[in-house]
């Protein structure tokens, strides 16, 4: 069967460095136009993955496919990716016009400049550095560097782009607004990512689809919504929801109908109502105003408790509350999810 | 514990004023944040009340006592900077029990010390481990241990998460404000991350340029920011700004953004005609078939429970954050409605926020 121009498929692979299984027996494909974004904190395997695919780092067994060829023995120019990293390293001499026609203009490659200049007009465009392309790439400041670097990724039409962390190091606001940009551009492109990031928003923002990590393991792979309503383990349910998931002891609430192996209920904020007809147990500890929201932190024999209370709320420090649990999450005591 | 008062404040390094007559007053038991963009004097200002630096002019009072040209060692005042370093050859006891070594304390009292510090941070058990072990959370932990361990009369801190990624940072946030709950010690804590600020504080002062644009609660700040200033740096996404001109009359409730009625808080104060601003936070946004302000989606952002919609328009970009159970198909044209009771008008040449029965509404601190 002939596979799609630019489906990326990881089998199986396997990564170590010496003692440490950096990836463990990872299978993911990335169909072609997709936005897969891999989560996970410091040290999961994420970056590690990306580089196998890039061909940066060598697999210990497994296979990488891109456009149904096994490019695992290939260096990374004949692979046909294109690679952003945390750290924009543009050449510092050159223009940031010359920056991005940079890629195009390598011996194995030969654009003509008419469709260099063309290239490079549309993607600057993109990016909102169309006005400084005469500027040298060091008179920049961060966020515009950054635009360079993956405007210089964008220039190209590989099968694949790969990024690691691209957003992590500019301020939350450019941040933000580069974040629906970024989408959009990969939309309009139909471009194949593969993108790797800490941060939970920007998963769930941009991605198509989110695979977790967890030491080198992928655990669980769905749309945002999937990890965020049906997470496989406590793992993933507190990788996405800010504040995170209240994950209690089942013997708090006796009176919740649990399967017998349950050990841990995990319930979001918004699904952790404050019950007005019963007397209860939990205590208001503190009241957080953030704006928009208004965080309530209890303690519940001793557990602390986040929720969520509207602005018209009366509740006061020290107030003793009843709780209600909509839509709660059962966990084993491996932390793997008990569906009821 | 003490109050800090800080009256008329300056400081100049040559030509550049980094802040520029600050005054503001620390109330005993506070957790007083100052938050704002690098350049801002945040920094600048929190180290003239410890004492790092001397003012060009100004007064700074600690506890009624007037310590504006002291040295930093005289007054008893506690620092945590953003990098935590620990002594690597000494366990946590010794790294703790430190400050109070140098200052001749007898043994047995330090260690009484050390042990209380230890308690009201959770780390007792970590007490004869070794420092080069420790997760980074148990680093901070000790850091703050080798602070609140001399029981200063208040606390002065520098970005100190500022170093961490973001959910850790997070945790962090939540076990600082309930260290601050169980000690009720007096902090100034700066940061630029309105997160943090919103998060911790009793108070804020939102600064830019050297001076302090407002200074209130957290509340207070997000729902009736003072300037356009403070209300684009405060939240997230950021409050959406449509600009439009008019004159404004005491006693009106409404404005026109071409040709459009939009509902507002009643003016309470005459303008002449002039570029405005609407200040709208993306809560305060509906999107409505029918009526309203017209628009184009550019796209949308799933977050759980709720979703950030963009809306190109007219007036310029707008996010709504709405429920994520409504479906908004991209590029399809949207009416927006406004919250009437939540809106802010800006004058945008000086960036002020115009005096309306919203932000007469306020408490003033």
């Amino acid at each position: 069967m002939e596979a799609c121009v630019s489906e990326v498929v990881l089998q199986n692979a396997t990564k170590r460095f010496k003692d440490v299984v950096a990836v463990s027996d990872l299978s993911l494909t990335i169909a072609d136009g997709e936005f897969v974004v891999l989560l996970g904190p410091t040290g999961a395997g994420k970056t590690t993955t990306l580089r196998l695919v890039a061909g940066l780092e060598h697999l210990d067994t497994g296979a990488v496919r891109i456009g149904g060829r096994d490019v695992s023995k290939d260096a990374p120019a004949m692979r046909d990716v294109a690679f952003v990293f945390q750290q924009y390293s543009l050449y510092p001499h050159l223009s940031v016009y010359d920056n991005l026609a940079f890629p195009l203009r390598s011996p194995t490659r030969r654009v003509d400049e008419d469709e260099i200049r063309r290239a490079i007009g549309e993607v600057a465009r993109m990016l909102h550095i169309d006005h400084k392309l005469q500027n040298k790439a060091t008179r920049l400041s961060g966020g515009e560097m950054q635009r360079v670097a993956i405007g210089r990724a964008l220039v190209r039409r590989p099968a694949i782009y790969l990024m690691d962390e691209p957003l992590s190091s500019l301020d939350a606001k450019l941040r933000q607004e580069l974040r629906l940009e970024l989408k959009r551009i990969q939309r309009d492109l139909g471009a194949t990512m593969l993108y790797v990031t800490h941060d939970q928003v920007e998963a769930m923002t941009m991605a198509t689809r989110i695979g977790v990590l967890k030491q080198g393991r992928l655990v669980q792979l769905g749309t945002p919504r999937e990890i965020y309503e049906d997470p496989a383990e406590t793992y993933v349910a507190t990788r996405l929801g800010q504040p995170r998931i209240n994950l209690m002891p089942r013997g708090l609430f006796p009176n919740v109908p649990a399967p017998l192996q349950v050990e841990t209920i995990g319930v979001r904020t918004e699904h952790l109502k404050i019950d007005r007809h019963h007397q209860g147990t939990a205590k208001v500890a503190r009241i957080e105003h953030l704006g928009d929201q208004r965080y309530l932190h209890l303690t519940l024999e001793g557990q602390p408790i986040v929720t969520l209370a509207g602005h018209d709320t009366d509740l006061d420090v020290g107030d003793n509350v009843a709780l209600q649990l909509e839509q709660p999450l059962f966990f084993d005591r491996d932390g793997m999810r008990v569906r009821a | 514990m003490a109050q800090i008062r800080v009256n008329e404040l300056h400081k100049a390094f040559g030509d550049f004023v980094a802040v520029q007559g600050s005054s503001f007053t620390v109330e005993d038991g506070e957790f007083f944040v100052m938050l704002g963009p690098s350049g801002c004097g945040k920094t600048t200002t929190l180290r003239m009340i410890a004492g790092l630096e001397l003012p060009t002019s100004g007064e700074i009072v600690l506890g009624g006592d007037d310590v504006t040209f002291k040295r930093a060692a005289q007054r008893d005042i506690a620092f945590v900077f953003q990098l935590f370093a620990l002594y690597p050859h000494m366990n946590v006891r010794a790294n703790i029990g430190f400050p109070l070594k140098c200052q001749g304390m007898p043994k047995a009292e330090i260690r009484q010390r050390v042990e209380e510090a230890a308690r009201i941070l959770r780390i007792t058990e970590l007490l004869d481990r070794s420092v080069s072990g420790l997760s980074s959370g148990d680093r901070q932990r000790v850091a703050l241990g080798r602070a609140i361990v001399r029981k200063p009369m208040a606390f002065m801190m520098d970005e100190p998460l500022g170093a961490l990624d973001a959910e850790f940072r997070e945790l962090m946030c939540n076990e600082l404000r309930a260290l601050h709950d169980r000690l009720h010690a007096t902090t100034i804590y700066v940061t630029h991350d309105q997160l943090e600020a919103m998060a911790m504080a009793d108070k804020i002062a939102v600064m830019n340029h050297g001076v302090i644009e407002q200074l209130a609660t957290p509340q207070e700040i997000y729902d009736r920011p003072a300037s356009m200033f403070v209300a684009d740096f405060i939240g997230s996404p950021p409050m959406n700004f449509l600009g439009f001109q008019q004159a404004l009359t005491r006693g009106a409730t409404s404005a026109r953004l071409n040709g459009t009625a939009i509902d507002v808080p009643e003016i309470r104060e005459e303008l002449s005609e002039r570029p405005l601003t609407l200040g709208v936070r993306p809560e305060a946004v509906r999107l409505v078939s029918e009526g309203g302000l017209r628009g184009q989606v550019f796209g949308s952002e799933y977050l759980g429970t709720t979703q950030i919609v963009t809306v190109n328009t007219e007036h310029g970009r707008v996010k709504a954050r709405i429920g994520s159970e409504q479906r908004v198909p991209d590029g399809g044209v949207v009416g927006l409605a406004f919250r009437a009771d939540k809106l802010s008008i800006f004058d945008q040449q000086s960036g002020r926020a115009v005096r309306t029965a919203l932000t007469d509404g306020g408490l003033r601190v």
